[in-house]
Formats: structure tokens, C-alpha cells, sequence
């Protein structure tokens, strides 16, 4: 018989004295290791919630985070962000897309500019308010830009998916779905060749919370198998948080690479099976995806499969749409603070010529990107 | 600045602030402007006066509507600064195809609202303008009120204040975010639209001592603290926990990844009175419906003059900086 | 990351194939697309995303997890009492009766 109500799921991961609790056993836990760790969390929603939260003012010293490059609008490039651009001057385009997405600067604007200028650029809280669009316009091309990691894609899937089953002609998709292991190994990868010191390497990372929800923490596997790099799946709530960072130090006091779950309530090493599912019918990988500030990443980002070429965006504007590569702003070093090379304070504009209001680099725009994480909550830490 | 005006230009934010100064301001400037208080004091101290135009969409929401709104919103601006609003101007703006019923629903409400506050419409003008012009009506008011208790400023607050909320925060912003078309909530949920001038004429009468008032309107709770704190260069230290918020308040923001002390305020203020009698205000102001959860919510320090710091109940700090762009939900 | 959020289902339109979400007194539907069909039942708590249910909350997890949580305070509460005791002992500034 369950007493649980859903206050205890919101207040219970966030009680005050638990948080205590777990600052006073990492607190032990740390002392025995003495050593410094690099704890990189991968998912920007980790990075909010510890800035947010001020987690870094409770932990030792020799606890250090690296923020990783897990925002999905903090990491669109300036190319992709160009073609929502384009698409959205269409006259007879209506251009939707998920919150923050439409702040990102391309090399003319955000979409945000586009829409002061004249353009349909809409923000909708879910993939399936496109159905309403597209029947209140029927004679408008609704193209809905997509984002996201593993978390997002399945919602695309399931639009796409009411569109073919209600024969809908009127909605596209441009796809920009990214996913998560591939990044994490790139920046594992990567760092041999530009690392010379102890400073940037990762001891560990605190695995995204919703992703791993639809896709299981099955992905995470190789980390601690090839790599011997731990990873803790951990939930979005402090006590989530603070807990995955005790189970992370008592694996290095007790010399062992895991793959452990905090986030027990939420995930499973299967994950979502019919999400899942519906991903793999409806897309493919690309061999290539270009994420902002990181360069290609292999087979990172998605596609729609050829059989579904009809609704995808980039094969029915592919006259239109640009293809130049383009360089992100000089001074931006948001590349350097993706890959967790730098901290946003270390950015010569960050603060200046870069703020919320006027962004030079994606880690700015996006709430959960670490430059705004750090402006917005980071000044006292 | 850019080069055309964006929407975050209207967030009663940054950009909004950044707005003002730079273009109205500039060429405007005068001393009763720079002080930038709620309403002007004018007439050697004697008046208070204010503007405010109304465009809230949707028109009708839960809780009220932009006539009750349009009155409330002007009313409580003079209130703040301890003024009795007394006279009031309306102009409206409304498009072709408007229902007449409903512009008769918005005026019936326009004068119960003015009831409330003892006030009268003196003057007024009507424009009719052609479908698209405007989105379906727009209401602009202008109020006169008798200052009863002059010297009340946001430039005056000190390490001698203590801060209090008169009811828990963001309910207007909630309501509109969940009335509005496209998001499909439904909910308790109401706007917090109420005439502030019956508990101010209390607090007033019952001697306590206000250094400053304004209610949260646009920007809400964390636009007024930054305001003070720059305003009267101090710091404002808030104790999270002891915002007021309500459960469906909260879940909007949990479901948009918004913070309640962002979100507008209609019916709720801020005020800051000596620390002696903030006990007795809070007292005063529970006997109202309007202001049953009153609480007090900051000291005022100097740690960080200028700025407002939130403490959380584990002992970590961070600032309540004022909000930047168009409220847009998070989503990844 | 992404804004994901418990909520309680109080309804279900299986015509739709949607659900009516609580969510501290806020309503609203979610679609079922993701979810084995006949898997959500009135009373889950479920985990939304962006308008659909993304997975059920394993509330025996939940609740092990806040049980952990109090264990853990208690113990440590009780540690730290016992050394305020200690402290107190040999507290220099008492003075020897």
C-alpha cells in the first residue's frame, strides 16, 4: 500500500538536511582520498541543478566539476542554426520549434531576430502543438526544427508518426537529434592529443538523467569496461546529485570503475523499450554531426531514414539550404569550455560582450548551458 | 542595444531597464523622471501621478480581466507611494470586430475596481482601428492620487529594513502562462489582480513605519529587490524559504523551469519598514483575504551592495539577478 | 537535462491514447506514445517531457531511496551527538568540580 505522495517526490530529493547529510559524507569520503578528481556532468540539466542548487559551495576542494557538452541548443552550430534561418524567411513557412532554440545567433541572426523581422518562428512546449499549427494553417509548410538528445528524439519519432498514420501533408521535420556516449567518448578520445597535464582528464562522470530514462544505462557501459572510468546515473534533484557524488568517491576509495544507478526510481539498464523502438524505425545515424564549439563528432547525430525522405526538411529544401562551414566568434571559447577545457570565467567576454541578452557562443544562450549557468548563479562561487 | 525593438524589450527586465534609459530617458531626462519610482511625486510633494497601458493577453483570465487590470494596476502605482488614488484618466484602443458585450464586461469591471479604491474616471478618449492594428484592445490609464504619507522612495532603504512580501508570489504570471493559448493547463489557479490601496490606507493608519513599497508587477519579486538594492546601493539578503508560493504556482514553474519570484505580480507588493514594526505589518496585512500569506522575506545588509542574495536552507548562496529576455519555458 | 518533471495520473482517454496529469494542482494531458499500451493505470506517478509520459516512477525505489535518506540522517545525527557529548567532557574550560 503506498504512501507516497507527490510532494515527497519533489521535497524528499530536495530536503535540506539530507543535503547536509551527504555534504558531511563526501566530506569524509574525500579526506580519505586526498587526491583531486574531475567530475564531468555530461547533461546541462546536472549543471544547472548544481549551480542552481550551489552544490560547488558545499563540496571539498579537492572535488572539482567539469561541465560537459550535454545542451542540445548550447552545441547547435552556427550551420544548422542558418538553415532554420533560411527556412523560416520561406513565406509560406511556418518555423516551430522547442523554447530557448530560438535565442541561438546563427550568422545572421537567431531566430528570434528572424521573427522581429517579419518571419513565423513559434516556440511550442511539445512536438505534437504542431498538429494544431498545421491544421489552423493549411495552407502553410509547418517545419518543426528538432532538437534534443536521446530524451527528445522519441517525441519526434511519435509526431512523425500521428503525421504518416493521419496523413498529414503539411508538416516537416529538420533534424538536429544528437546523442550522448558518442560525445562522451569523443571528449575522452580528444583529450590525449590536447591534454598534457592531470588538470583536464575526466575521473568520472555523472550520467544524464533523462536520456539514460529512454535509453537505459546499458549505453554507458564501455566507460567503466574499456575506459575504467566510472559513471553514476543520477537523478535531477540535489539530494539526486549529492548522492551520486558519494557513490563516485566511495568507487575511488575502494579502487573500483562501475557503472552504478542513483536515479534507481527512474531508470533501468534497458530503458524505454517502445521509445526506443520508435527511434529506430523512423532514424538513422550520421556518420558526421558537427557539434558547436567541438567540431564533428561520429556518429552522433541522427537522421530521418530515406523511406521518410518526404518529410524531411533538408532533402525538400536541400536547393535553399546553406552548406559553408563557419567559424564561431574569435574571442568565444565556448569549444574549450564544452570539452571541459576552461571555466566561463576564463572566457575574455564572458560577462561582457557576452551575456544572456546578447550571446556570442551557445554556452550562453541556453539556461542550462554553463556560461548562463555561471552568470546567472555562478558569481559567488 | 539592437538595432530594432525585440519582445524581451518589454520583460520589465534588463532589457526593458536598458530600453528606457537609453532612448526615453536620454532625451526626456529630469529630476521627478530620474527618480523612477512607481508614480511621480509632483506639486511640491503633494500628488503622486502615473501611467500604465494594458495589454495582456488573453483579455479575460482567471481572476480578473484588462479592465480590472487596467484600474488596479494604475490604483495600486499611486498606492505604493503612500498616495490615495483619487482621480483617473482611460483611453482605449480596440480593434474593428471587437464584441461590444465584452468591452461592456471590461468597463462593468473597470468600475468595481475604481469602488474599491474610492477613484473616479475624469476624462477618458476611445479609438476604434482597423482589424490587426491592435490585438483586439488596449487600455491605457492615468491616475492622480493625494499623497498621505510623503518620503516613501526606494532610494531610502537600509540596514534599518526589513522586507516583507504581502502574499505568495507569481500568481498572475502563472495564471497568464497557463491561460494563454497553446500551453493547456487547467487549474485552481487565479491572478493574484487586486487593489493595494485598502491595505496600504491600514498599514498607514496603524503607524507603521514603510521605508519603501512597490508591487511586483512585471519582472516580479527579484525585479523590485534589484531595484532597491541599486537604488539605495545596499544588499538584500532573501531567505528561499521563506518565499511564499503556492502549490499550483510551483508546479507551473517546475513544468516551465521558471522561478516563482520572476513571475508578475497584480495584487502583491513588496515592502520594506523598520525592522520593529515588520512583525505588527505582517500581522495587519494576514487579517486581509488579499494578504493572507504574508511573510517577512530579507534583511538588508551590505555584503554585496547593489545586489540581492538568495540563501538556500543548506547553507549555499547565489544572486537573484533580474530577468533577462523573453520568459521562454526551458525545455533541454 | 531536459525540463522532466513527477507528476500523478488522474485520467485516461484511451481513444486518444492520452492521460490527464497532476502536477501540484496543475493539470494537464499527456500523450501515452511512449508507454506499452495498458501500462499507465490512475495513480502512477510518471515522469513528463514535452507533452508525453516518458516512464512510470518505480515508487518502491522512491520510497526505499527517502527511507536511505532518514537512516542516514539518523545515524549521523546520533554520531554527532555522541562527539558533542565527547567535546563536552573534555571541554578545557570546564571547570573541575
Amino acid at each position: 500500500m503506498s504512501s507516497l505522495e507527490l510532494k515527497d517526490l519533489y521535497d524528499g530529493f530536495r530536503d535540506p538536511d539530507v543535503i547536509k547529510s551527504f555534504q558531511k559524507l563526501i566530506a569524509r569520503e574525500a579526506k580519505i582520498l586526498e587526491r583531486n578528481v574531475n567530475i564531468m556532468e555530461v547533461c546541462g540539466g546536472h549543471t544547472h541543478t548544481i549551480m542552481k542548487y550551489g552544490l560547488t559551495q558545499l563540496l571539498p576542494e579537492n572535488i572539482n566539476f567539469i561541465h560537459g557538452p550535454g545542451c542540445p541548443v548550447c552545441i547547435m552550430p552556427k550551420e544548422r542554426v542558418d538553415h532554420a534561418y533560411v527556412l523560416a524567411q520561406q513565406s509560406d513557412v511556418i518555423l516551430l520549434t522547442l523554447g530557448d532554440m530560438i535565442k541561438v545567433p546563427g550568422s545572421h541572426g537567431s531566430l528570434q531576430d528572424a521573427r522581429a523581422k517579419g518571419a513565423d518562428v513559434r516556440y511550442i512546449y511539445s512536438p505534437m502543438d504542431a498538429l494544431k499549427v498545421a491544421e489552423e494553417n493549411p495552407d502553410k509548410k509547418i517545419i518543426f526544427f528538432a532538437i534534443g538528445f536521446e530524451t527528445t528524439t522519441p517525441m519526434s519519432a511519435a509526431l512523425l508518426d500521428v503525421v504518416i498514420k493521419r496523413g498529414i501533408k503539411n508538416i516537416f521535420f529538420h533534424i538536429n537529434h544528437v546523442t550522448v556516449p558518442e560525445v562522451m567518448k569523443e571528449l575522452i578520445d580528444s583529450r590525449d592529443e590536447h591534454v598534457n597535464s592531470y588538470d583536464h582528464r575526466i575521473d568520472a562522470f555523472i550520467g544524464p538523467s533523462h536520456v539514460s530514462v529512454i535509453s537505459g544505462s546499458k549505453i554507458y557501459e564501455k566507460f567503466p569496461k574499456e575506459y575504467h572510468i566510472p559513471v553514476v546515473v543520477a537523478g535531477f534533484e540535489p539530494v539526486d546529485v549529492m548522492e551520486a557524488i558519494y557513490m563516485m568517491l566511495k568507487q575511488f576509495n575502494e579502487g573500483r570503475s562501475d557503472l552504478e544507478i542513483q536515479y534507481k526510481r527512474l531508470v533501468t539498464p534497458e530503458g524505454n523499450l517502445k521509445a526506443q523502438a520508435l527511434i529506430e524505425k523512423y532514424f538513422e545515424k550520421v556518420s558526421l554531426f558537427k557539434w558547436r564549439g567541438m567540431g564533428n563528432v561520429p556518429e552522433s547525430g541522427l537522421k530521418l531514414r530515406d523511406e521518410y525522405a518526404a518529410y524531411d526538411a533538408e532533402v525538400l529544401f536541400k536547393e535553399i539550404l546553406p552548406y559553408d562551414e563557419i567559424d564561431d566568434h574569435k574571442l568565444c571559447i565556448c569549444g574549450d569550455i564544452l570539452r571541459g577545457f576552461a571555466k566561463p570565467q576564463e572566457c575574455s567576454v564572458f560577462g561582457t560582450a557576452c551575456k544572456p541578452s546578447s550571446p556570442l557562443g551557445s554556452c550562453m544562450v541556453s539556461s542550462e548551458g554553463a556560461c548562463a549557468a555561471y552568470y546567472k548563479y555562478g558569481n559567488l562561487l | 542595444m539592437t538595432k530594432n525593438i525585440v519582445l524581451a524589450q518589454g520583460n520589465g527586465g534588463q532589457e526593458n531597464g536598458e530600453l528606457i534609459s537609453k532612448i526615453f530617458y536620454k532625451h526626456f531626462k529630469n529630476e521627478i523622471l530620474a527618480k523612477s519610482e512607481d508614480a511621480a511625486i509632483i506639486d511640491g510633494g503633494r500628488l503622486a501621478f502615473t501611467t500604465d497601458s494594458f495589454t495582456v493577453s488573453p483579455i479575460f483570465f482567471d481572476g480578473g480581466d484588462i479592465g480590472k487590470l487596467s484600474i488596479c494596476g494604475t490604483c495600486n502605482d499611486l498606492a505604493m507611494m503612500g498616495a490615495k488614488p483619487t482621480y483617473m484618466t482611460c483611453a482605449v484602443i480596440v480593434e474593428e470586430g471587437f464584441s461590444v458585450d465584452d468591452l461592456e464586461k471590461i468597463v462593468r469591471s473597470m468600475k468595481k475596481e475604481l469602488d474599491i479604491n474610492g477613484a473616479m474616471i475624469v476624462c477618458g478618449d476611445t479609438k476604434v482601428v482597423p482589424r490587426g492594428s491592435v490585438d483586439k484592445i488596449f487600455i491605457n490609464t492615468t491616475g492622480v492620487g493625494v499623497v498621505q504619507k510623503s518620503g516613501i522612495s526606494s532610494n531610502c532603504v537600509s540596514e534599518a529594513d526589513t522586507i516583507i512580501v504581502s502574499n505568495q508570489i507569481g500568481r498572475h504570471g502563472a495564471t497568464i502562462f497557463a491561460n494563454r493559448e497553446g500551453m493547456e493547463f487547467s487549474s485552481n489557479l487565479q491572478s493574484d489582480c487586486t487593489s493595494l490601496w485598502p491595505l496600504v490606507e491600514k498599514l498607514l493608519s496603524e503607524g507603521i513605519q514603510i521605508t519603501a513599497m512597490r508591487d511586483a508587477t512585471r519582472g516580479g519579486v527579484a525585479a523590485v529587490l534589484n531595484e532597491w538594492a541599486k537604488q539605495s546601493t545596499v544588499c538584500i539578503e532573501v531567505k528561499e524559504e521563506a518565499l511564499p508560493v503556492s502549490d499550483e504556482v510551483r508546479g507551473i514553474c517546475e513544468i516551465l523551469g521558471f522561478e516563482a519570484y520572476n513571475l508578475a505580480n497584480e495584487g502583491t507588493f513588496v515592502l520594506a519598514v523598520k525592522s520593529e514594526d515588520a512583525q505588527r505589518a505582517v500581522e495587519i496585512l494576514q487579517e486581509f483575504e488579499e494578504a493572507h500569506h504574508a511573510a517577512i522575506i530579507a534583511d538588508v545588509t551590505h555584503q554585496y551592495d547593489g545586489r540581492v542574495v538568495l540563501l538556500s536552507a543548506w547553507g549555499s548562496k547565489r544572486f537573484m539577478d533580474l530577468p533577462t529576455g523573453e520568459l521562454l519555458p526551458r525545455i533541454c | 537535462m531536459c525540463l522532466s518533471i513527477p507528476s500523478k495520473v488522474v485520467k485516461i482517454d484511451t481513444e486518444l491514447n492520452i492521460a490527464t496529469v497532476d502536477t501540484m494542482g496543475v493539470q494537464r494531458t499527456a500523450g501515452l506514445d511512449l508507454m506499452e499500451e495498458g501500462s499507465v493505470k490512475i495513480g502512477d506517478y510518471v515522469l513528463l517531457h514535452i507533452g508525453f509520459i516518458m516512464n512510470k516512477i518505480d515508487e518502491e525505489d522512491a520510497m526505499e531511496s527517502l527511507r536511505v535518506y532518514q537512516e542516514i540522517l539518523e545515524k549521523l545525527d546520533e554520531e554527532d551527538r555522541r562527539q558533542l557529548v565527547l567535546d563536552d567532557d573534555n571541554c578545557a574550560n570546564r571547570e573541575v568540580q
